[in-house]
């Protein structure tokens, strides 16, 4: 047993409670993890992280959209004009080769959401334009006039034939 | 009977002080002219909301196969609740023109001064609550506007520096907005009014502590000072008539003022609409966001719109009581950022292309500009006003010393 004068020392109090306060403090930030935690993605909406796309009938110049994670994946078909052109170029504020952008230069696959705030880009004659703010794509996804701040984003995605690929 | 029930509860719980202190014997101003009833007339939009709100959920389903039939469910087939409804949608907008001119009454007369500074702080966390809560709202009718607009607006988080991809999704709790993301802003646009309610406790508790403010802007002898209740509450209840007139008119004969054609289209996660435009209330602050071309640059701006207003206390330097009502340059500078505003709005609800754009880039300048103009603006106002000889009544209040002199000199307040 500690004798009186252990118990009175105020440096042996302030400790304790320093630490208790401590622990404390810590234990409740812990408790915190379970309830930001279950607002991430549930275990349901990861398992819809692939998406198998069919390429046939998309004919040449033609953009399809598929969903995949409930965003929106532009597969386009590109012309020889359009894939001589982006290999050409550099793109814009975000300069990277076209053909580090695809697996095969006459497909394209990008993830059609603006990389400003998240808009859907409507098609023109050539390349992209969103609606909201006015950021301009190319051909090959790459960010030509801002705000837009990267190039369309390319998701993860093989061809399992000549005419399917799967994206995820 | 009745004084016997009220003296066996004062015994236990301060009624009858707590009503003679806050109401009957509360002193306030009796100078305040009717541009002080909003005030209570944001109150009154808050319970309405509430009420409104909390019926309607009865009815409304939060799922995104169902969350949108159930509004057309709400509309055509609940008793009444096409009244709840329009009631709701109308006082989202009607909640933020008082509470815009319950500000720009703050700012013209210069409330926001000492003693008044947590007074105005606390009404500006107010007033991010109201948007945080309108912009949740908005998602549940689970329209093409509602939809784009969530989207949108969560993205702005992908600003966040190094884990901006990882807060946007664990903000929708899916890849893009979706069920998750419906559900959670459901619950959280029924928790948040009851924040609020709490948060304009505390503004209050603020406001009974240093009093209200008037048009003279000096703190009133007592004799100056007539209890709220009867003069204010009778004020506050004719303007309240008044203000229900304009509501029920938008409400029984304009209610789709308020409500984008496009949102009558179910959410489609495949298409953005070809030209979307935010809540009215927030389309200055939106113009602000697209005028600058960069996206970190835009997000940190439009935050930066709202909450440099907390910095008016502060950069605000005249010694000159009264707000712009004695003070000519600051008056100018009031109806020019007045001006300023609505040009904003109206660059934010046009398509980002050609003279919007540098427009809403000069309106983005002007806006800022203003509150680094002023420090100097406010003190060379005062040195040029009493060089030139103030009018002999302000000349009199001003010897009295201004209520920022009293206040550091520890004699404000009550």
């Amino acid at each position: 047993m500690a004798d009186g004068d252990t118990l009175n020392d105020p440096e042996r109090r302030d400790f304790l409670t320093k630490a208790t306060t401590a622990v404390g403090v810590a234990g409740a930030a812990a408790a915190c993890w379970p309830f930001v935690s279950s607002m991430n993605p549930s275990v349901d909406v990861l398992t819809k992280a692939t998406t198998e796309a069919d390429l046939s009938g998309i004919a040449a110049g033609e953009v399809r959209t598929v969903s995949w994670q409930g965003k929106p994946v532009f597969i386009m078909r590109r012309t020889e004009q359009q894939i001589a052109a982006m290999q050409a170029s550099k793109g814009g504020f975000d300069p990277e080769d076209d053909q580090k952008r695809v697996q095969q230069p006459q497909w394209l696959v990008v993830v059609g959401l603006c990389t400003h705030l998240g808009c859907v880009p409507t098609r023109g004659d050539s390349g992209w334009l969103c609606p909201c703010h006015g950021s301009v794509y190319d051909d090959s996804g790459r960010v030509t006039r801002g705000p837009a701040p990267k190039n369309l984003e390319v998701p993860p995605y093989q061809f399992v034939a000549a005419d399917k690929i799967v994206i995820g | 009977m009745l004084n016997k029930t009220i003296a066996w509860i004062d015994q236990r719980f301060p009624l009858t002080s707590f009503v003679k202190h806050e109401l009957t014997e509360y002193p306030t101003p009796r100078n305040l002219s009717y541009w002080w009833n909003f005030g209570f007339l944001a109150g009154f939009v808050l319970v309405l909301q509430i009420a409104t709100g909390i019926f309607l959920a009865m009815h409304y389903k939060a799922d995104i196969n169902l969350a949108f039939d159930s509004i057309q469910h709400i509309m055509r087939e609940v008793n009444y609740g096409w009244l709840l409804r329009y009631l709701h949608s109308t006082g989202a907008s009607a909640f933020f023109v008082v509470i815009y001119v319950h500000m720009a009454r703050t700012l013209y007369y210069g409330s926001y001064r000492a003693p008044r500074e947590l007074l105005w702080w606390t009404g500006q966390m107010l007033l991010l609550l109201l948007m945080a809560s309108a912009f949740m709202g908005y998602l549940l009718p689970w329209g093409q506007m509602s939809y784009w607009g969530a989207q949108v607006i969560t993205n702005l988080f992908r600003a966040t520096p190094f884990i901006g991809d990882q807060v946007v999704i664990w903000l929708r709790g899916d890849f893009a907005v979706g069920d998750a993301t419906l559900t959670r802003f459901f619950a959280l646009h029924y928790l948040f009014p009851f924040l609020i309610l709490g948060a304009v406790v505390i503004h209050l508790v603020a406001l009974h502590t240093v009093k209200s403010s008037n048009p003279s802007g000096i703190n009133l002898a007592a004799k100056d000072n007539i209890p709220f209740h009867p003069y204010f509450t009778a004020k506050d209840f004719f303007g309240l008539g008044v203000y229900l007139i304009v509501f029920c008119v938008f409400v029984f004969f304009l209610p789709d003022t308020f409500i984008e054609p496009a949102n009558n289209i179910p959410a489609n996660p495949m298409q953005t609409p070809p030209h979307i435009v935010p809540e009215w209330y927030f389309l200055p602050f939106y113009a602000i966001l697209r005028a600058i071309p960069d996206m970190f640059g835009g997000v940190v701006a439009m935050a930066l719109s709202i909450l440099i207003f907390a910095v008016m206390p502060f950069i605000d330097r005249s010694n000159i009581p009264g707000g712009a009502r004695y003070r000519p340059v600051y008056r100018i500078m009031f109806y020019a950022f007045i001006a300023d505003v609505l040009v904003l709005g109206y660059v934010g609800a046009q398509p980002p292309t050609g003279f919007a754009v540098p427009l809403g880039q000069v309106a983005t300048f002007i806006y800022f500009a203003m509150f680094l103009l002023l420090p100097f603006i406010s003190k060379k106002e005062e040195q040029w006003l009493r060089a030139r000889g103030l009018p002999p009544a302000l000349q009199e209040l001003f010897e009295q010393r201004s209520p920022r002199q009293k206040w550091n000199n520890g004699e404000g307040g009550k």
